[in-house]
């Protein structure tokens, strides 16, 4: 991907694929970490303002880190909507057929078959 | 009439097996809409048999015969038959009615519920990020369209699979998928043979969320690879749950993998022939409960006294 089109994608998807890369690290981020872990090439710059704007919406907190700022998601405080989401799958067998999922459960063939493509393909 | 009228219930047995072979020889999306009307089709043609056969034994009751204006006692062949195919018609359609009634039910309150989770939560942009240590990510229709990602999926995909993973879910999204699942859910409960399609529906709309993200990241095996990781750590984790029974053949998610390894193959004009066959079937299904219908509707008119049509 050259930068040049990275840049043109909308905001929104922008702002989600900086979100994931803090939630998955799991510690706060500079802006130039935030740079690092996306698979895209973003002007750090750009990564920055995205940092800010959804520091103001509320989503991330901040705190100070040398000469800027580490950036980190808010949490959901005592984990209510994790736990609302699992209530409503362990009821609902049904749920597949009205919310898309990625991926559904495997057989235990079946994962043997994906360890299988898995192995096989460039990691 | 009666077996103008028992075509249409029995070709939904046939689309099984042929709607599990159009995948295979379709493009996703030329698939999906194949697959849908096809379903479509064949569950308006096995309701109208049913409720036309239903109405005729209604007819055969003197009460209802009064209610309807008729003057004669209305004549149709096979008389011995048609009372007790009626009767099975009336109850076959109630318990449609009730099983569809409560998935209705069921399906809004889970979409409902969904949606209330996420907007409890900060977006940014679509996305939405679920705290949990389960990997789950789901496309979440409404609006605004979100996205819906577990903690535990993110952590388990690296920065471009996870990119693979969003663009999927929103093929989701801009495709309109929910509606196409609510339609195969919807034709499911009509005739118990359109089960398996409603199941090939929903991997042709996978397959098409598949592509729209392959096509979108431009890496075909980045795509199958983070499906393969995604679906690894989802079910990893669900030892302790409640497991279905392990599928015979291959599971839906290994065949979408192994098509993406495959390579992308050239758009086809020709129509195949088995999504031919299966919209032959469901275009029949529909010309028969039609066919059927008229008539009974001539014997209706006969027996109200009508003469001349």
């Amino acid at each position: 991907m050259t930068e040049a089109r990275d840049e043109r994608r909308p905001a929104g998807e922008l702002e989600a694929a900086v979100l994931a890369a803090l939630w998955a690290a799991g510690t706060p981020l500079t802006p130039a970490q935030v740079q690092a872990e996306l698979s895209s090439d973003l002007a750090r710059t750009t990564v920055t303002t995205i940092l800010s704007r959804l520091h103001e919406k509320g989503t991330l907190e901040r705190e100070r880190q040398g000469r800027g700022f580490a950036y980190r998601p808010i949490e959901d405080p005592h984990g209510l909507t994790a736990l609302r989401m699992h209530g409503e799958l362990d009821r609902d067998s049904d749920r597949a057929t009205v919310l898309a999922r990625f991926v559904d459960r495997l057989s235990p063939d079946d994962e043997e078959v994906l360890r299988q493509l898995l192995e096989d393909g460039p990691r | 009439m009666i077996t103008l009228l028992l075509v249409p219930l029995l070709l939904p047995w046939a689309a099984p097996a042929l709607a599990r072979r159009v995948p295979a020889r379709c493009s996703p999306v030329a698939a999906l809409w194949a697959l849908t009307v096809s379903a479509v089709l064949l569950a308006g043609g096995s309701v109208a048999a049913l409720g036309t056969l239903a109405l005729t034994g209604l007819l055969k009751i003197p009460a209802f015969a009064a209610l309807g204006d008729l003057v004669h006692p209305l004549h149709t062949p096979s008389e011995r038959v048609l009372l007790p195919l009626a009767a099975l018609a009336a109850g076959l359609l109630t318990l449609a009615a009730l099983t569809l009634g409560l998935s209705l039910v069921r399906q809004s309150a889970g979409l409902r519920n969904a949606r209330a989770a996420a907007d409890r939560r900060p977006a940014a942009g679509d996305l939405c990020v679920i705290d949990s240590p389960r990997p789950d990510a789901y496309a979440l229709p409404g609006r605004p369209h979100r996205i819906v990602v577990t903690t535990a999926m993110l952590r388990s995909l690296d920065a471009s699979e996870r990119e693979a993973l969003f663009a999927h879910e929103r093929a989701h999204n801009s495709g309109g998928h929910h509606w196409f699942l609510a339609v195969a859910e919807l034709t499911a409960h009509c005739h118990p043979a359109l089960r398996p399609v409603r199941d090939a529906i929903r991997l042709a709309v996978e397959r098409a969320a598949d592509e729209a993200a392959a096509g979108t990241v431009g890496d075909r095996r980045l795509t199958a690879r983070a499906i393969a990781r995604a679906a690894l750590a989802t079910n990893g984790r669900e030892a302790g749950r409640p497991t279905v029974t392990p599928a015979a053949t291959t599971g839906p998610v290994p065949q979408r993998v192994a098509a993406l390894m495959a390579p992308a193959r050239p758009a086809r004009r020709a129509v195949p022939w088995i999504a031919a066959l299966l919209a032959a079937c469901a275009v029949l299904s529909c010309a028969t409960a039609a066919t059927g219908a008229v008539r009974v509707h001539e014997d209706i008119e006969v027996a109200q006294g009508e003469t001349g049509g």
